[in-house]
């Protein structure tokens, strides 16, 4: 019930914040434009992927069964699952927006923590088409380092915060 | 730009072609998670767009001309508590580097960019629970700073 109340009041907000950008564009308020142009960067960026990326988390959902998750993202999978894990990171479009939601549904289908504290980690930091990017800017080197440096850190932490949360019997909630 | 929107739209048409029902199912399964996070993605929006206002010049002027150390400890926190897609990003550290600015000072700023979500705090709450954010965006910052003194290091701006 409350998380319904909190979503109604998500939208009262962003109803008044499109009305000030609208009324910034209106009156040539011109720290409100700057800010509605910065919400237009994102928004786009938001359109384009999300509504996609939750119909795909949705076959998923309906076509992965349990077991094979278990068995490649659960206790059962040995080190395998952090390379699987990093893979998909790699290959997961539209950046941490996509990956949180994945990252849910992959741990109530039964992955563990510390394969999907790699997944998300790793999609922030290795994402294919953003590492092609700054290596082309900042060369290959800085990305060589960065992404050679990060993986055994994140595998590390991984395991860390995973042994943790077990130990805690932490449960991570269920967004349906 | 819409190239996500071809893939699903393949996935779906496979999956309507072997299960209907299950591709309803899915839909709706999808419908739901999104419909249901989706306050939560707006005000998201609004808090970046706030936050974009930290201008370029911004970031330029404190990052460059520091002393290596604070330096880093500029880059991580400026990273951490900004948010910009890639394609702002990169250009902005290209420029960086082409001021005289440390990789290591770049490295900072542009992984906890990455790495560590200040702003994007009530979306991952909601799919992980405050703790495990909590957790995991310390353990992003201290990732992010090991990067980029071994960055230093290797570009021999750091000497051990």
């Amino acid at each position: 019930m409350a998380k319904k109340k909190s979503n109604r009041l998500n939208y009262y907000i962003f109803a008044i914040f499109v009305a000030f950008i609208a009324g910034s564009y209106f009156w040539n308020f011109n720290l409100g434009e700057k800010i509605g142009s910065n919400f237009m960067i994102f928004a786009r960026d938001m359109v384009s992927i999300l509504p996609p990326a939750f119909v795909l988390i949705g076959l998923f959902d309906v076509w992965v069964s349990r077991e094979s998750i278990e068995n490649n993202f659960g206790h059962t999978s040995g080190f395998k699952k952090y390379i699987y894990a990093i893979l998909l990171a790699a290959t997961t479009v539209g950046g941490t927006f996509v990956a949180f939601p994945v990252a849910n549904t992959l741990y109530h289908k039964g992955a563990n923590y510390s394969s999907i504290f790699t997944y998300v980690t790793a999609a922030s930091l290795v994402m294919i088409p953003m590492s092609i990017m700054e290596a082309s800017i900042l060369g290959i080197k800085f990305t060589a380092i960065r992404i050679g440096v990060s993986l055994p850190l994140v595998i590390i932490s991984s395991i860390l915060l995973g042994n943790f949360f077990s130990k805690i019997d932490y449960k991570i909630p269920e967004a349906e | 730009m819409y190239t996500l929107y071809y893939i699903a739209g393949i996935a779906v048409l496979i999956s309507f072609l072997s299960d209907r029902q299950k591709t309803f199912k899915a839909l709706k399964v999808g419908w739901k998670k999104f419909s249901k996070i989706l306050g939560t993605y707006l005000k998201l929006l609004i808090i970046l767009s706030f936050i974009l206002l930290i201008s370029d010049q911004f970031i330029i002027n404190y990052l460059g001309g520091q002393a290596p150390f604070i330096g880093l400890i500029m880059g991580l926190i400026i990273g951490s508590i900004t948010m910009m897609p890639g394609f702002i990003a990169y250009p902005l550290a290209g420029i960086l580097v082409s001021k005289g600015v440390n990789y290591m000072v770049v490295a900072a700023f542009i992984t906890t960019l990455m790495l560590v979500g200040v702003a994007t705090y009530p979306v991952e709450k909601e799919y992980f629970g405050i703790k495990a954010t909590i957790w995991r965006n310390i353990a992003g910052f201290i990732i992010s700073a090991i990067i980029a003194v071994s960055t230093g290091i290797l570009y021999g701006e750091v000497l051990i």
